[in-house]
C-alpha cells in the first residue's frame, strides 16, 4: 500500500495512531481525515504489533474484524459527508472487550468453554457504539471470565505490556488497555469487578474508568460478580473517556440494577477540569493506601501528585478509612460468591463446549467434564471457593461476615465524603511486574488490586489517570480518584486538572515499539 | 490454617461439577487453604453490623406484564452443542441407578 493511500490529508498513518479520540473526532469531523483511513492505520498497526498470542507480539486482541470495521468506517464517513447531526465519536475506532456479547464477532470471555462462541445478540453498549458510529475493530484479551489482574489467565496467551513487553499489562481488561498504549485502539470498552479497568490503566500509562455502579448497562455483559460488575471507558485522555463515557452510559430496562438517573456531565467536568483550577475543591489522601508493599517509587509518584493537585488549588487533608483493610478479603469471598453461581450456566447444553457426550455417560458427567476441560485454574479455584463461602456451614462464617464488611467500607467512604469532595490514592501498589512472576501464587496477584477494590464494594466513581513513570523502574504509574456515586463528574474534573498540570505527560504517549515492527 | 483438606476440595469440586484430576486436587487445596485463611480476616467483624448485598438504592424493578418477541428459535439453538427437531439435545438425565 502506498503511503498516500494509508495517511490522510497531511497526516501520516503513524501521526494518526499517536493522535487521541477528541483530535481524531475533530479531524473526522472537519472532513481532514476519513474514518477509513483511521481505521485502516489502526488494521495496520495492529498487523504490525499484535502477534498471535504464541510469540512476541502485544497481543491485545483475541479477533480483528477488519471486513467490519471498514465497512462501518465507510458509514461514518457518509454520515458525516451527509452533515447531519453525527455523535461525538462518530468515525473513531474502537476495541471491545471480549466478555460483552457481539452478534459479527465471537465472544470468548478468554475461555475454552465459549470458544468461538457466536453471541445471538449484542450487548447494550456494543448497540450504543454502532448507534453513535464509532468502529468496532475486534475484542480484546482479558484473564479468563474477567478473574485476574495480568491477562495471563486467558485461555489464549496473556498481552504483554507495550512499555516492557516482558510484563503484564494489567488485567483483567489488560488487552483493552494495551491496545490503547500500543496505538492500536484510540478507545476501548473495559469492565471493572475489582479494579479490572484501572489496574490495566495504571499500569500502562493510559486513562481507565470504572463508572458508579449500575450507570452503564450490563445487558450483554457476561455476568462474573453481578453486584461489582461494571462496564467502563479507557483512553488516552480524560476527555477521551468522558467523551465515550456518554455515549454507553443510560438507564437500560433490559439491565434490572440499572440505574434511571441523568448520566452525571462528565465531558463539561473534564473540560472544566483541563482549565486547572481546583479551588475550592476538597481532595482526601487515604491515609490506609500507603506504607509496606508500595513500590518506593509509586509512592514518590503519587506524593508528587498530591503536591500538584494542591498547587491546583485543591484543599488536601488526609483522611482515614480504617475498615479498608477488609476490602481485599471481603472482595475475594463475595466475587467467587457470586462467580460460582454466575458461572454455573456453563453446563454444556445450550451452548459452548461440550465433552464426553460418547452415548454412555449421563448429563452429570457430561457437565463435570465440560466444565473441567473449559475452565482454567483461577476459575475452578475461585468457583470451589465461592461453593465453600456459601455451603451452610461456612455461610455465616464467610460470605455473611464479607457482606458487613461492605457495610463498613460504604460508612468509611460516606464519613470521608463528609470531608472530602473525592478521594486519592495510588491506583496500584506497585508497576507493571513480569509475566510469570505471580501465577502460581494468587495471593500475590489479588494484591494488585489492593486499592480499587473499594470503590467497587461501595459502588462509586473512580478513574485511574496516568502520574508519570516510577524511578525506580521507569514505568508507568496511575493515580485513582475515587468520588462519591453518581457523582462521576468530580472524578473526571480533578483527574483533568491534574493531567493538564503535568505538561510533559499531556496527551497520548505511545511506547516505542519499533524493535518489533521491525522483526516483522 | 483454615484446615481446608484434599477431601474438602474433592466435595466442593463434586458440588460446583468439576471433573478435577488427582494433581489439582493437590495444587487447590494448598492454595485454596491459603485463600480462605486469608480471607477468613472478616471474621473479625461484629455479628451486629448489618450486610449490605448490593449498593443500588432500588428493590423489586418491575416491567410491565405484556408479550414481547424473544430470541427466535434459530438464533437460540445457533450456538448449542447439539440440536435436534428444533430443541436442546441434551446426554440422558435419567441413570440405570435410579
Amino acid at each position: 500500500m502506498s503511503d498516500t493511500q494509508r495517511s490522510g490529508a497531511g497526516a501520516s498513518g503513524e501521526e494518526l495512531l499517536s493522535l487521541d479520540a477528541t483530535e481524531l473526532a475533530r479531524r473526522l469531523h472537519a472532513r481532514e481525515v476519513s474514518s477509513v483511513e483511521v481505521t485502516r492505520a489502526h488494521l495496520e498497526r495492529i498487523e504490525a504489533v499484535d502477534g498471535d498470542g504464541g510469540g512476541d507480539g502485544v497481543h491485545a486482541f483475541l479477533h480483528v474484524d477488519a471486513d467490519g470495521a471498514l465497512a462501518a468506517a465507510e458509514v461514518a464517513d457518509r454520515a458525516i459527508a451527509d452533515g447531519g447531526p453525527v455523535s461525538p465519536l462518530a468515525g473513531v475506532p474502537i476495541a471491545v472487550k471480549d466478555n460483552m456479547t457481539t452478534t459479527d464477532m465471537p465472544t470468548t470471555c478468554g475461555s475454552r468453554i465459549l470458544d468461538g462462541w457466536r453471541p445471538p445478540y449484542d450487548a447494550t453498549v456494543v448497540g450504543r457504539l454502532r448507534a453513535a458510529g464509532l468502529v468496532p475493530l475486534g475484542k480484546t484479551n482479558l484473564d479468563e471470565f474477567a478473574m485476574g489482574s495480568s491477562t495471563e489467565n486467558s485461555a489464549f496467551g496473556p498481552s504483554r505490556n507495550p512499555w516492557d513487553l516482558t510484563r503484564i499489562p494489567g488485567g483483567s481488561g489488560g488487552g483493552s488497555s494495551a491496545a490503547v498504549a500500543a496505538g492500536e485502539a484510540p478507545l476501548a470498552l473495559g469492565s471493572d469487578t475489582g479494579g479490572s479497568i484501572r489496574q490495566p490503566g495504571a499500569v500502562t500509562g493510559t486513562v481507565g474508568v470504572k463508572p458508579t455502579y449500575g450507570t452503564v448497562s450490563r445487558f450483554g455483559l457476561v455476568a462474573f460478580s453481578s453486584s461489582l460488575d461494571q462496564i467502563g471507558p479507557c483512553g488516552r485522555s480524560v476527555l477521551d473517556a468522558a467523551l465515550l463515557h456518554e455515549v454507553i452510559a443510560g438507564h437500560d430496562p433490559r439491565d434490572q440494577t440499572s440505574v434511571d438517573a441523568p448520566v452525571p456531565p462528565v465531558v463539561e467536568a473534564a473540560l472544566a477540569g483541563a482549565r486547572g483550577d481546583l479551588a475550592g475543591v476538597r481532595v482526601g489522601v487515604v491515609s490506609e493506601f500507603a506504607g509496606e508493599g508500595y513500590q518506593p517509587g509509586v509512592s514518590a509518584a503519587f506524593t508528587d501528585a498530591v503536591r500538584v493537585l494542591g498547587e491546583l488549588g485543591a484543599d488536601v487533608v488526609e483522611v482515614s478509612c480504617p475498615s479498608f483493610s477488609y476490602a481485599l478479603p471481603a472482595y475475594y469471598l463475595i466475587a467467587p460468591s457470586e462467580a460460582s453461581s454466575n458461572l454455573a450456566r456453563f453446563d454444556a447444553m445450550r451452548y459452548g463446549l461440550r465433552v464426553g457426550d460418547d452415548g454412555s455417560r449421563s448429563t452429570d458427567d457430561v457437565m463435570s467434564l465440560t466444565r473441567e476441560a473449559g475452565f482454567g485454574a483461577e476459575v475452578k479455584r475461585r468457583i470451589m471457593i465461592g461453593t465453600h463461602a456459601l455451603s451452610a456451614g461456612s455461610y455465616d462464617a464467610l460470605y455473611g461476615k464479607a457482606q458487613k464488611a461492605r457495610t463498613l467500607i460504604v460508612r468509611d467512604f460516606t464519613a470521608a465524603f463528609e470531608t472530602c469532595d473525592v478521594l486519592v490514592s495510588p491506583t496500584t501498589p506497585t508497576t507493571a511486574f513480569r509475566i510469570g512472576e505471580r501465577i502460581d501464587d494468587p495471593l500475590a496477584m489479588y494484591l494488585a488490586d489492593l486499592c480499587t477494590i473499594p470503590s467497587n464494594l461501595a459502588g462509586n466513581a473512580a478513574i485511574s489517570v496516568p502520574c508519570g513513570t516510577s524511578a525506580d523502574d521507569g514505568l508507568p504509574v496511575g493515580l485513582q480518584v475515587m468520588a462519591p456515586a453518581l457523582a462521576d463528574d468530580r472524578a473526571y474534573r480533578v483527574a483533568a486538572a491534574y493531567e493538564t498540570a503535568r505538561g510533559e505527560s499531556t496527551g497520548p504517549r505511545i511506547p516505542e515499539l519499533r524493535a518489533l515492527e521491525g522483526s516483522r | 490454617m483454615s484446615d481446608i483438606t484434599r477431601d474438602d476440595v474433592a466435595h466442593l469440586a463434586r458440588l460446583a461439577r468439576l471433573a478435577v484430576t488427582d494433581d489439582e486436587l493437590d495444587t487447590f487445596s494448598r492454595q485454596i487453604d491459603a485463600i480462605v485463611d486469608t480471607v477468613s480476616a472478616v471474621g473479625d467483624i461484629p455479628d451486629d453490623v448489618p450486610p449490605t448485598a448490593q449498593v443500588v438504592p432500588q428493590t423489586n424493578v418491575l416491567r410491565p406484564d405484556a408479550t414481547e418477541p424473544s430470541l427466535p428459535r434459530e438464533a437460540a439453538l445457533a450456538g448449542a452443542p447439539s440440536a435436534e427437531e428444533g430443541r436442546f439435545r441434551v446426554p440422558r438425565i435419567l441413570g440405570e441407578e435410579l
